[in-house]
């Protein structure tokens, strides 16, 4: 290549790696990613620890921990554009449960040393602390979005994600509603799209991983769960209670049905 | 007596010969069969993958398999999918390019299917949609590459559902017109028939390869029964008269509000309508940016994508989103078409995952226009 190729960096922070992970799993279009960008930092992939700037980083995790904190400002300071992806980075993940419980209570059943233990009472998402160019949502990501959002950072044009629900990929793939035929409780109607409605065809309702779509009116599917689906309180809020739980309106939502 | 020489009976079992004859003529036929808990519009190959002696029961929100003890072919309403998804693809590539040395090279992918498709099943409201579409998308390359050789079997419903109301709409229960054969289900305690009737010559050279009988006077008195049954099966109606004008004056309704606190705008209303015709177009591009294509999308009323212009979304508030898609289903279709663009299927009602029901909002906002 005579021009040279755009510095990738992928970061870690709070997180178990799956969506870092998507990348690699990207096989069939792996080659043309690593000929596109030059992979300078991507622990999962390569030790080659190329110095920054970079052209665009790819930052996987929460902010847990005051190491964390400060490390977000270096990435963002060496990063031209900063995109977060899966749920702990744009939401917090499974681990911001703790911002509604006691963070020292958690420390002290779990750990028999908890003054070993240096971390944060809140898991936030990289949002919280720094400017981010685009926030890729998903536990895990899709890769063939993450392929989209690469390819539209490469091509410098906005990347086609649409925030709005699961249902609208329901839908087109003419998968039968399994809220309305068979009765199961589904979060695909207030969560952003982007798996391809991975549930809802295994006739499982959807588990919100993806996080709140644009609009999420989650008081009116609530109110239906406990109507007509027959859950109770403890059921719904467990259901907004997982890896996006600290987003705002599922968060609102399980704050709602805390009892 | 003989109906014009053009109304024939036949044996249930003879709806085998007419699924081969279809396949025999090169169709893919498309008919109602059941999967994942509904009935559902998927290619078939024999009487055999029709939900024989399944019905389903309906309600806002809900929608249930049960079984029928007549073992009709035809004892169900309408299923999530209309007939759109095969004329109107969910997604459809309209062109892709390459790029040849510095200029890209573009390619049209307006395609007829490979083989022509026949529908199987048609009810009078989804024979409405169709001709809706037919309007709507007079001048759509892509649909009518896929709608050009569509042999359409109708059926007069011979089972209406709790959400129905094509009788307020005047769509059904009848299949009037926009088919090649029309069949009525004549389902006894010692026979199982079907009325057969022809409209165009592909129908009566089908009808040519069908062991029939001449129809008699007491078959035409039985499908007239079955027709009128149907009629009064039905669990919603609508109000027709000046609903258009009613609609269009209650744009400032507080009511759209009360939706609102309902609405997921999840837009499934949209997609399993069988006259929601929107799409959005996108443009992608691979990573070496030497290959692009176009795709077209089905795409709601109910997204923020959907109105957005320079600097956002023009229908923020879910308020305004209900309000743009009843209102155009109900009353501005009128004034663009010429036609209501509800034919009173009722699939928006069953398949709103809250239960949403048109029928419900729009007395609603007639009442307020009329106290």
């Amino acid at each position: 290549m005579s021009q040279p190729r755009p510095k990738l960096a992928v970061w870690k922070f709070a997180s178990c790696d799956g969506c870092q992970l998507s990348l690699l799993d990207c096989e069939d279009e792996l080659l043309a990613v690593a000929e596109a960008l030059d992979f300078a930092m991507f622990r999962e992939a390569t030790s080659a620890d190329v110095a920054g700037p970079y052209d665009l980083s790819l930052v996987e995790g929460s902010i847990t921990t005051e190491h964390d904190l400060a490390r977000i400002q270096e990435v963002r300071r060496q990063s031209k554009w900063l995109v977060t992806i899966g749920a702990c980075a744009t939401a917090g993940g499974i681990q911001a449960l703790r911002n509604f419980r006691d963070h020292g209570e958690f420390l002290a059943a779990v750990y028999a040393r908890p003054d070993y233990i240096d971390s944060l009472a809140t898991s936030t998402p990289i949002s919280a602390h720094v400017r981010v160019d685009f926030e890729l949502h998903g536990c895990p990501i899709d890769k063939r979005q993450l392929l989209e959002v690469i390819s539209a950072f490469l091509n410098r044009r906005k990347p086609t994600i649409s925030a709005t629900s699961v249902c609208s990929e329901c839908k087109r793939r003419g998968i039968v509603c399994v809220m309305v035929a068979h009765g199961t409780p589904c979060l695909g109607p207030v969560t952003h799209a982007g798996c391809g409605a991975l549930c809802p065809a295994v006739n499982r309702g959807c588990y919100g991983c993806f996080g709140p779509m644009e609009t999420p009116n989650t008081a009116a599917l609530a109110a239906w769960w406990r109507g007509a689906l027959g859950q109770d309180s403890r059921s719904v809020g467990r259901a907004f209670s997982t890896f996006n739980c600290a987003a705002e309106p599922f968060a609102k939502e399980a704050a709602a049905h805390d009892d | 007596m003989e109906h014009d020489g053009e109304l024939r009976a036949m044996g249930a079992e003879a709806l085998d010969v007419l699924i081969a004859a279809l396949v025999a003529r090169g169709y893919d036929v498309i008919g109602p069969t059941v999967r994942d808990g509904a009935i559902d519009l998927h290619k078939i190959h024999g009487m055999g993958d029709l939900p024989i002696g399944v019905t389903d029961e309906q309600e806002a929100g809900r929608y249930r398999l049960a079984p029928r003890a007549d073992g009709a072919v035809f004892g169900f309403s309408n299923g999530p999918s209309s007939w759109k998804r095969h004329l109107h693809p969910p997604q459809t590539r309209l062109w892709h390019a390459d790029l040849s040395g510095d200029r890209p090279v573009y390619v049209s992918d307006v395609e007829a299917p490979a083989r022509p498709m026949a529908f199987l099943g048609v009810r009078g409201c989804d024979l409405a949609a169709i001709a809706i579409l037919d309007t709507v998308l007079a001048a759509d390359e892509h649909y009518q590459a896929r709608r050009q050789n569509v042999a359409v079997v109708a059926i007069n419903c011979g089972q209406a559902g709790a959400t129905c109301f094509c009788a307020s709409m005047g769509t059904g229960p009848a299949a009037r017109s926009g088919f090649d054969l029309a069949l009525t289900e004549l389902v006894g305690d010692t026979k199982h028939e079907f009325l057969i009737e022809t409209a165009t010559p592909l129908g009566t050279s089908l009808l040519a390869e069908l062991p029939t009988r001449t129809a008699t006077d007491e078959d035409l008195a039985r499908a007239a029964a079955i027709l009128e049954t149907t009629r009064t099966q039905m669990g919603r109606t609508l109000e027709t008269a000046g609903l258009k004008e009613d609609i269009a004056a209650a744009a400032e309704s507080p009511h759209w509000q009360e939706v609102a606190a309902r609405c997921l705008t999840c837009g499934n209303c949209t997609m399993v309508c069988p006259t929601c015709f929107c799409t959005e177009m996108e443009d992608t591009s691979d990573l070496t940016g030497a290959h692009a294509e176009r795709w077209r999308h089905w795409e709601s009323c109910f997204t923020l994508d959907f109105s957005y212009a320079m600097g956002g979304s023009v229908r923020h508030s879910p308020a305004s989103r209900y309000r743009q898609w009843l209102t155009h289903k109900l009353s501005t279709w009128e004034d663009q078409f010429g036609t209501s663009g509800c034919v009173g299927c009722g699939r928006c009602i069953a398949w709103c995952p809250v239960g949403i029901d048109i029928t419900a909002e729009a007395k609603a906002l007639q009442a307020e226009a009329r106290p």
